[in-house]
């Protein structure tokens, strides 16, 4: 057997005595060791194709059937399609990151990740690459895939800031999963049901399925305050069907601040959570141990 | 000095909430523990053992009292007790099943801040010590239960911890997993000089075997703490030894044996070893002042007719400790906590 080695430190307080630097960096290794599973997942998982390519695009299908035979104006087929995309990233934001806490808690991970020298924002930060990663492949499918079979044709002027428009959105909806991550552990042990509580609603409320602006006023106020999904879907196809004459409920400049409104709360809000979760974990000593 | 030791506990009590009354898992917990010490704590099913660890690896605040670690406090000093310590638990399913044992150990390396290359590098050295070199490339998923706690325990090495806190570490392990678990860990000890361990257990072969100092903990709080050696002589005072002959002695017979100076008691075993060999022979369970009177004992033995057959020193163990101060065995108890099984 070889033999163990160890480090040269002098003693224990010289070993964690660590620079800003050094723990900026902990930090970023911590991101990205934490993405690695969900990146890596995409070749060792090959069933996502069936469950989160396909099965989605059976509903997308459906809804491009309805509008023809209503013939809906063709750019709503495009409006499905482009929604359908980005239900991807909402399903990952409601499983993979609202729900994982609670998963990573059963597991005996999250025991783990309080006691090693990160922060937890970094690990939340680190699924959501992940995930994002993982998605963007996902939901580029469901684009390519719709796009082709119902010959749907984008105008797009601004390809760079629809680009930004899509990136912006993706802030404060993973800032919105990193805060129901601790949520979820805080509320109950029904992640699941959780999780199934956020999906169709939102899809509702979303218009993943229809122009947001064919919804009740009061309820477009709603989304737009709230809904990082709508408020940016709705940008993104004002930008990807630019010359549709199909309006959006604001104008995209307006919605480019919401957006960025919402990724400083969300954040700020997961930020302040988390603290608050670790603080009652530590009290309490249920949330983060394993078969509390 | 608190700020030497690795452990330093004082009136340490943990009260968890709990209907229909708080339960008290820890009642004031004393104890210090010196660097490079390999520090056992013994006890049964709810004694608060996970409770006491949990506290020291920052993951619970103690309702009272202090304890620090590594010269940190565990209250405010979380972040830099983190950077020195790290936890191993038994029956832990930590990671991802779809990652191969390389990649499992990597992505805690980066945990800890290890650079990519050191990571890889610390990664393959202990893939290769803990004897998990042909199973790097497999999903951890795949894995038999020794070999996952044999990743378990490399993971707790990854970052050369100054103190190692192993809960129950054989807990659901084989005999010869355990025994290999248990191998590791010496070798570590013998490897990183001024490393500590706190080990929570309860096999009394496992603390014996690896420990420095022994604490017996039951119901929150420490009973006994001492040298293995130190535990077994506070139940047994005296020396005892089990005499076997070929028949009893004549001549004042067992009377004539306790008359010995240094000798407090001479009685027959109440064992069957000698049944069945159908014949005179006898075993006598004789206890001595201390060891200096055994020799008159073999020689009054022989003077009286009998012949000397076996001689064996009766030592108790670590259940005989516990059970004498606790007043039950170890499977007796019942568990103040579900956490602390």
């Amino acid at each position: 057997m070889t033999a163990y080695r160890s480090a040269p430190a002098t003693n224990p307080r010289e070993a964690a005595d660590w620079s800003t630097g050094r723990v900026i960096r902990t930090n970023l290794r911590a991101m990205f060791g934490r993405a690695y599973p969900r990146i890596i997942g995409l070749s060792r998982e090959p069933s996502w194709l069936f469950f989160e390519i396909f099965l989605p695009f059976l509903a997308v299908s459906a809804f491009v059937f309805v509008y023809r035979a209503l013939e809906a104006p063709e750019e709503y087929i495009g409006f499905v399609v482009l929604g359908g995309a980005m239900t991807a990233f909402w399903l990952n934001v409601v499983w993979m990151m609202a729900a994982q806490f609670y998963w990573e808690k059963d597991q005996g991970n999250l025991e783990l990740y309080f006691t090693a020298p990160m922060h937890l924002m970094s690990i939340l930060a680190g699924m959501a690459i992940g995930g994002l990663v993982l998605t963007s492949s996902r939901a580029l499918a469901v684009i390519g895939i719709g796009s082709v079979l119902y010959g749907v044709s984008y105008d797009v002027n601004q390809p760079l800031l629809l680009m930004g428009v899509f990136l912006l959105t993706m802030i404060p909806l993973y800032g919105l999963g990193m805060l129901f991550a601790s949520l979820f552990l805080l509320w109950g042990r029904e992640a699941f049901h959780l999780a199934q509580l956020l999906q169709e609603p939102i899809y509702f409320l979303g218009g993943v399925n229809f122009p947001l602006a064919a919804l009740p006023g009061a309820v477009v106020g709603v989304v737009m305050a709230t809904l990082p999904l709508g408020v940016g879907l709705d940008a993104m196809r004002q930008l990807a069907f630019a010359d549709s004459g199909v309006e959006g409920v604001l104008p995209v400049g307006t919605e480019v601040a919401i957006l960025a409104a919402m990724g400083v709360i969300f954040l700020i809000a997961a930020r302040l959570a988390l603290g608050y979760l670790e603080h009652l974990a530590r009290r309490e000593g249920r949330l983060t141990l394993r078969w509390q | 000095m608190p700020d030497d030791l690795a452990i330093h506990a004082r009136g340490v009590t943990r009260v968890y909430k709990a209907k229909p009354e708080p339960v008290t898992a820890l009642g004031g917990i004393d104890l210090d523990v010196e660097p490079g010490e390999y520090f056992g704590l013994l006890g049964p099913n709810g004694a608060g053992k996970t409770t006491l660890i949990k506290i020291l690896t920052t993951l619970l605040l103690p309702t009272a009292g202090t304890a620090m670690v590594a010269g940190f406090n565990v209250v405010t000093e979380t972040a830099k007790i983190r950077r020195v310590i790290n936890m191993v638990a038994g029956g832990e399913q930590s990671g991802y099943g779809l990652l191969t044992v390389r990649e499992q150990l990597w992505m805690f390396s980066q945990f800890y801040g290890l650079p990519n290359r050191e990571g890889w590098r610390r990664v393959d050295e202990l893939v290769e010590i803990t004897g998990l070199k042909e199973q790097s490339g497999q999903k951890i998923r795949t894995l038999s239960t020794g070999q996952r706690q044999k990743l378990n325990f490399a993971r707790g090495l990854l970052n050369d911890p100054w103190v190692l806190f192993l809960d129950e570490p054989t807990l659901g392990l084989d005999v010869a997993a355990a025994r290999d678990l248990r191998e590791h860990t010496l070798s570590w000890k013998a490897a990183a000089p001024g490393r500590t361990l706190l080990l929570t257990t309860h096999y009394m072969v496992e603390a014996e075997q690896l420990c420095d100092r022994i604490a017996i903990v039951d119901r929150g709080m420490i009973l006994a703490l001492g040298t293995p050696d130190e535990l077994r002589r506070r139940v047994q005072a005296e020396s005892i030894f089990r005499i076997e002959l070929d028949r009893l002695p004549q001549n004042g017979g067992l009377a004539a044996l306790t008359d010995l100076p240094g000798v407090l008691s001479a009685v027959p075993t109440d064992d069957d070893a000698t049944d069945a060999a159908g014949s005179d022979r006898v075993a006598l369970k004789v206890a001595l002042a201390d060891d200096s009177a055994l020799t008159s004992v073999v020689t009054a033995v022989a003077e009286r007719g009998s012949h000397l057959i076996g001689l064996a020193k009766s030592e108790p163990s670590l259940e005989d400790v516990f059970v004498e101060l606790v007043g039950r065995g170890f499977g007796d108890g019942d568990s103040a906590r579900d956490e602390d099984s």
